[in-house]
């Protein structure tokens, strides 16, 4: 151990290195090319990873969305084919008897994709979609409050009719530097006041429809657009530490006993799931990570390859030179040493400045990419944590050693005699 | 080494004492290079005994044979065999190294056997730019760096002109007159009578083990 740190084993190395120069930075040149390639790679997945998952800014991911379908087989009686509504008095009844929700939003739509006109306000008029809602709901599909506020409770118990509009809805029904808050739309014919503007982020979707919708309070909504306690859909979060794809079937049977539907109805309830989606998001970066560790770390091989190449030729050259060294008494432990030591220098150099240099390019990009807005990009802040730059490192100290272990052995299976011989 | 065993020496049986300095001469094939790699431990004789200032030198390990050479034993080669990126300097102090002397103490001790040899103004030189004479004057200052017992030559002057010959080989009799013992191995008859004795050796033989009178090297009377 005293070897690595004296500074005579250490003058020796630079030494050897340096009496070929061209030589040396070639072969380093591999290992460099290696760790950045690693390097660059692990970074653009992450840039990639963090762009994809901007789409779910904020979205509660560990939930589910659930609407009623029709009964696909006969049960007790009622027909096959027969269709149901999810309830009000649903929502209570699932928050008892699941355990490890966070929010059941209960939610009614109006209006569509390209559906009719149905807002109105003085000459303009617009399609929109429509939403009753509760105030739970801008947690688990946050939107940016631009102005003014979202529904709250008293909205809900005093059935306010008011509405939080987006952007697209305004720039479609008002003048430009119009005030908003408290005015009045005409939302199929029932008069509501404006007390809120939004904006949505992500890229899920499409951009601009997301900036056209309107929220009222779920109970305004049911009493003006005469729901009664239909509930046209939900959604539903689990809290941290359960998982919502475990939880839904519980959820599915409590609805299926409210509404006298066969246990072995898998038709009734339809759902989409975004934890699942989200979970195969997240496995497809596992994937990707994966990909960049494979490619570089074969990338990186052919560079040590190239130092072991480098090695060999070295002690073939050096022959005589260590044939002489242990003429002067130099044990083979420390032949074998000087070998190792040159070979995993070598290599944690070129590859330092191989990290170096990816840090520089990846500074550069995220440079470029801070002067953009890349709220609606697929790529942000490519980078790498330092843990990964530890991983490489030791990637690089064992590789440097494998480097050097063929070499090193040869070098001291060269007996002294026979070094000394070659002329 | 090949596949067919051919032995070399075939019974040499002498001794030399300290301070002796003797020359082993013969021809090409003779096996005299080999007796010399057997003395410096570079080779392992089949059979027989080797005692090297009272220790039996058989069966050592890489390590110990590594640490005797350094202790015992100083080489001097008649391609010189130094380092070719390292200064004179360093190369003398290479054997202090392998010593583990710390490197200023080296440097030191390297610096006063280059003086000792004459180079003093040369140490920061590369062997590479030096004459062949002060090459091999590099190469004895290394060989008495670890101040060894006995010094080993093979062939010292055989890349060497006349000249040049006769001041290694006066360089190499003061270094006996001071009491250190010397193998030479030749085939040059005038600088085998520079030593004290002759050992002629033939067909892994010694046939010839006799006490001459040395010839000073005395560069200035060849001149």
């Amino acid at each position: 151990m005293s070897k690595l740190f004296s500074r005579d084993s250490w003058a020796e190395i630079i030494e050897a290195l340096s009496s070929n120069w061209f030589r040396t930075v070639l072969t380093a040149f591999g290992v460099l090319w290696g760790i950045f390639i690693l390097v660059i790679l692990l970074a653009a997945g992450n840039g990639l990873e963090n762009g994809i998952k901007q789409g779910f800014n904020g979205m509660a991911t560990n939930s589910m969305f659930m609407w009623s379908q029709t009964a696909s087989q006969p049960y007790k009686g009622l027909p096959k084919g027969r269709r149901y509504n999810f309830k009000t008095d649903d929502v209570p009844a699932i928050k008892q008897h699941v355990q490890g929700l966070r929010f059941v939003s209960p939610r009614n739509q109006l209006g569509g994709f390209r559906g009719s006109n149905n807002v109105v306000r003085g000459l303009q008029t617009g399609a929109f979609n429509v939403y009753g809602d509760y105030p739970e709901i801008i947690q688990q599909q946050p939107m940016d409050i631009t102005s003014g506020r979202f529904i709250n409770y008293s909205d809900i118990n005093e059935r306010r009719k008011v509405a939080i509009i987006g952007s697209g809805v305004q720039s479609a029904l008002y003048e430009t530097n119009e005030e908003v808050i408290g005015s009045y739309i005409k939302i199929n014919g029932v008069n509501f006041m404006v007390i809120g503007t939004y904006k949505k982020k992500g890229n899920n979707g499409d951009p601009e429809e997301m900036q056209k919708e309107i929220y009222v309070p779920f109970t305004t909504f049911s009493q003006a657009f005469n729901m009664g306690d239909i509930v046209g859909w939900m959604a539903i979060t689990a809290q941290d530490g359960y998982s919502i794809t475990d939880l839904k079937s519980e959820v599915f049977d409590v609805i299926k006993t409210r509404h006298t539907i066969n246990p072995n109805d898998d038709r009734a309830v339809g759902s989409f799931d975004l934890y699942e989606e989200y979970s195969k998001i997240n496995g497809l970066f596992t994937a990707l990570n994966f990909v960049a560790y494979f490619v570089g770390i074969l990338v990186l091989l052919s560079g040590i390859i190239g130092i072991s190449n480098i090695m060999l030729i070295v002690v073939k050259e050096r022959t005589k030179e260590i044939g002489i060294r242990r003429a002067l008494g130099a044990t083979p432990w420390g032949i074998r040493a000087q070998i190792l030591l040159e070979s995993i220098f070598l290599t944690i150099v070129s590859g330092m400045a191989g990290i170096i240099l990816a840090t520089v390019v990846l500074w550069l990009v995220n440079y470029q990419l801070s002067t953009m807005d890349t709220s609606e990009m697929m790529f942000i802040n490519p980078s790498v944590n330092i843990g990964v730059v530890f991983i490489a490192l030791t990637i690089l100290i064992v590789s440097g050693l494998l480097a050097g272990l063929i070499p090193a052995q040869n070098a001291i299976k060269v007996k002294p005699v026979e070094a000394l011989r070659t002329e | 080494m090949g596949k067919n065993s051919l032995h070399v020496l075939k019974g040499i049986n002498f001794s030399v004492s300290e301070g002796e300095m003797v020359s082993i001469m013969g021809s090409s094939g003779s096996g005299k290079s080999t007796l010399l790699n057997i003395l410096g431990i570079l080779d392992e004789a089949d059979e027989g005994t080797y005692t090297l200032d009272g220790t039996m030198i058989k069966n050592l390990n890489e390590k110990v044979a590594a640490r005797y050479r350094n202790k015992f034993l100083g080489f001097i080669f008649q391609s010189f065999n130094l380092i070719n990126y390292k200064s004179a300097l360093d190369n003398v102090a290479m054997p202090l190294y392998y010593q583990g002397v710390k490197r200023n103490v080296r440097t030191d001790k390297a610096m006063h056997y280059l003086e000792k040899v004459g180079l003093a103004d040369w140490a920061s030189h590369l062997p590479n730019e030096l004459s062949g004479g002060q090459k091999q004057r590099v190469a004895i200052a290394r060989a008495l760096a670890s101040d060894p017992k006995v010094l080993l030559a093979d062939e010292p002057t055989g890349a060497l002109d006349t000249k040049t010959s006769y001041e290694v080989m006066e360089l190499i009799q003061g270094i006996n007159d001071e009491g250190k013992t010397i193998l030479i191995v030749t085939h040059e008859d005038d600088i085998a009578h520079m030593t004290k004795r002759i050992v002629n050796l033939k067909d892994g033989l010694i046939i010839d083990d006799s006490v001459v009178s040395q010839v000073r090297a005395k560069t200035e009377s060849y001149v």
